[in-house]
């Protein structure tokens, strides 16, 4: 059996999901077995940080990879959610666990308020819209809009996370925590990728017309992408208000915007798998390089351009979907003879897997 | 009254430099339909390449200091665009036939590059034109005192847009150019090198833009490795202004930006006057999505 073949099979990603998250559940462990200096403090922060991205980049996923949409403002809804977070945990006292739905939330109708007015613009015009956003919002934190955003300083004192009483304090709790985040993400989207839902993001991707005349409103799926990827924008901002305790503005620019766009088309839009690739190595090979400090970016930079101009679909593209094709063989057995060729034969016992 | 003269040739002078920016936007666009994300980085070449030149090459000593500034301006121009028809070689042109993406991300690479490596070489500190280059006069205008140096932004800015307005509408070679925005298999089919005259939108484009970075240096005095994107950004949505792929439409985007940035940053507040120009970018998309002088509809999908 090839391995293309299998990798067809339906259990294959939930295979490799499995492996991923068993290795990744691991690793704490294994940093303390290898006697890592300091129980591995520094691998387990920047895993915590590529964590944190790679929820970004999911949540972008939706919106850039699944839909299509040129969004290049997704740190506008990051920093709701952190702000969100911060604000309602130091000016309000509310535990910073129930501030991630409320955190959410309002990044979600954020991003409504913002994206009605301009769902309908064709891609570049989205794409600059999108940009336009992440600036005002940065404008507005550092100008301490409504006087509660802390100006150009940010907020600080951001308490520790408590689940009935566990306090999520030590590096090693924030990364279960984050990646326990991450995990649930992967398997939500993954089963929305494949719901009514997903599918018809995916058909607006593929023809926005063809949608259209299928009946699927598409404005209104659009809205519903970019709301649903804000909604897990901001709470991924809770995460991150939460592991590095203070914020400020220039975190939440708009170079973090174009790496989180970065991770979703290196890593291959639309691949939850490829997603996360991309976050290990645009975020985890950043941090490899630190020695080299500024040529780092430069070589970003470069590695940006070689990598559209040799592999433009990213490192493992989406594959295209197949829906039950089978069972529909014999009921419209013309067009699918068509598809497969000669080689088909419809009342065969033996059903290939027509693709 | 006086205040507002003040603010009013202020943003004349930036708004100029806004056009010249915005027709390497906008020419781009009208050929390849490609937001060419690297422009306002050619601009800081420019300014740096501008700066560079000022030191070494002594120009400072020439007669008059307009003579120099022209000298410079001419200098940088012609490297930067030779560095923007590089970057169109590299990195959009074997793009051309994928999606347009790919082509975004490789334009955001190159910004990246470019911001970093000028970065490597000049230092993340901001450098410091020279003074004394242009003259320090002032003209009587209304009883207000303006700095000369003001007019001879707008000056020189509506001089190479004439020029290149000429350029683009009296010759053959601006009627080939426009031929291959509107059709270019059409254009092919003439005879038209179409490789040919995208290459020499990538000259015209990063030459306007490195005059634009000189002009800026010259002008403000100080110049960082970043601020190419805060101009770029700002070049290309008044190229949105007047309609993209619109070349007149550039130019007026370009001063009304410039104009309205400058008044709102006296009479509303300073601290809010880069979050303007995104505000007059939303309110455009949403009324008027085609820009002011866009004949074109644009397809709103």
């Amino acid at each position: 059996m090839n391995l293309a073949r299998y990798a067809r099979y339906r259990y294959f990603p939930l295979c490799l999901g499995g492996v991923f998250f068993a290795i990744m559940a691991s690793i704490p462990w294994l940093l303390n077995e290898a006697g890592a200096p300091g129980s591995g403090i520094a691998q387990l922060d920047m895993l915590n940080k590529i964590g944190i991205y790679a929820l970004l980049a999911l949540s972008l996923n939706i919106i850039l990879g699944q839909t299509g949409l040129f969004h290049m403002g997704h740190t506008a809804f990051f920093a709701v959610g952190a702000y969100a977070t911060a604000i309602l945990n130091t000016m309000y006292q509310w535990p910073v666990f129930s501030t991630l739905p409320v955190a959410g939330l309002l990044a979600a109708l954020f991003a409504l308020l913002v994206a009605v007015p301009i769902i309908r613009l064709r891609g570049d015009y989205l794409l600059v819209v999108t940009i336009g956003i992440v600036e005002i919002v940065r404008i507005c934190l550092t100008n301490n809009i409504f006087g509660i955003t802390g100006g150009a300083n940010g907020i600080f004192g951001i308490a520790r996370p408590v689940i009935f009483g566990l306090a999520f304090s030590s590096p090693r709790q924030q990364y279960y925590l984050i990646w326990g985040f991450t995990g649930i993400t992967v398997i939500l989207f993954y089963l929305l990728e494949h719901s009514r839902f997903g599918r018809a993001l995916n058909y607006i991707k593929q023809d926005e017309l063809a949608a259209a005349g299928c009946g699927i409103n598409v404005a209104r799926y659009k809205l519903a992408a970019f709301c649903l990827g804000a909604f897990w924008a901001g709470m991924a901002g809770t995460l991150y208000a939460a592991n590095i305790r203070s914020i400020e503005p220039t975190s939440f620019n708009f170079f973090e915007s174009v790496i989180i766009f970065a991770i979703v088309i290196l890593g291959g839009a639309g691949s939850i798998t490829g997603v996360i690739l991309g976050a290990f190595l645009l975020i985890g090979l950043q941090d490899v390089f630190r020695d080299f400090s500024s040529a780092r970016m430069l070589i970003f930079g470069a590695a940006m351009i070689a990598m559209m101009v040799f592999r433009p679909q990213g490192l493992l593209p989406a594959r295209r979907r197949h829906y039950g094709a089978r069972r529909y063989l014999g009921k419209f057995p013309c067009a699918v003879r068509r598809q497969c060729g000669a080689a088909y034969n419809p009342y065969a016992e033996d059903e290939g897997d027509c693709v | 009254m006086e205040e507002f003269l003040q603010q009013l040739t202020n943003g004349l002078a930036v708004g100029g430099i806004y056009a010249l920016l915005a027709l390497g936007y906008t020419m781009v666009y009208g050929i390849l339909r490609l937001i060419n994300f690297a422009h306002g980085d050619l601009f800081t070449l420019g300014a740096y390449l501008g700066f560079t030149l000022l030191a070494s090459l002594g120009l400072s000593g020439l007669a008059s200091g307009l003579l120099a500034a022209g000298v410079l301006i001419l200098l940088s121009m012609g490297l930067v665009a030779v560095a923007g028809f590089l970057l169109e070689r590299v990195a959009y042109r074997p793009l051309r036939k994928s999606d347009r993406l790919s082509a975004v991300v490789s334009a955001m690479g190159a910004s990246i590059f470019f911001q970093n490596a000028l970065m490597l070489v000049y230092g993340a500190k901001s450098q410091v034109y020279p003074d004394g280059i242009l003259p320090e006069a002032s003209l009587i205008l209304l009883g207000t005192e303006v700095p000369l140096t003001r007019f001879l932004m707008f000056a020189a800015s509506l001089a190479l847009m004439c020029l290149l307005y000429w350029f683009v509408n009296r010759t053959r070679v601006g009627a080939a150019i426009r031929a291959v925005a509107i059709d270019q298999d059409a254009a092919r089919l003439m005879g038209i090198d179409v490789n040919r005259i995208i290459s020499l939108v990538f000259l015209i484009g990063p030459a306007l833009g490195g005059a634009a970075g000189v002009m800026i240096g010259l002008y403000y005095g100080q110049i960082t490795h970043d601020m190419g994107f805060t101009f770029g950004l700002k070049a290309f949505i008044a190229a949105i202004l007047g309609g993209i792929g619109n070349i007149p439409g550039a130019m007026l985007g370009g001063m009304l930006l410039g104009i309205i940035e400058a008044l709102g940053a006296a009479y509303i507040s300073i601290a809010w006057k880069d979050a303007i120009a995104f505000c007059v970018l939303i309110l455009i998309l949403i009324f008027r999505p085609t820009g002011l002088l866009g004949e074109r509809v644009a397809d709103k999908v």
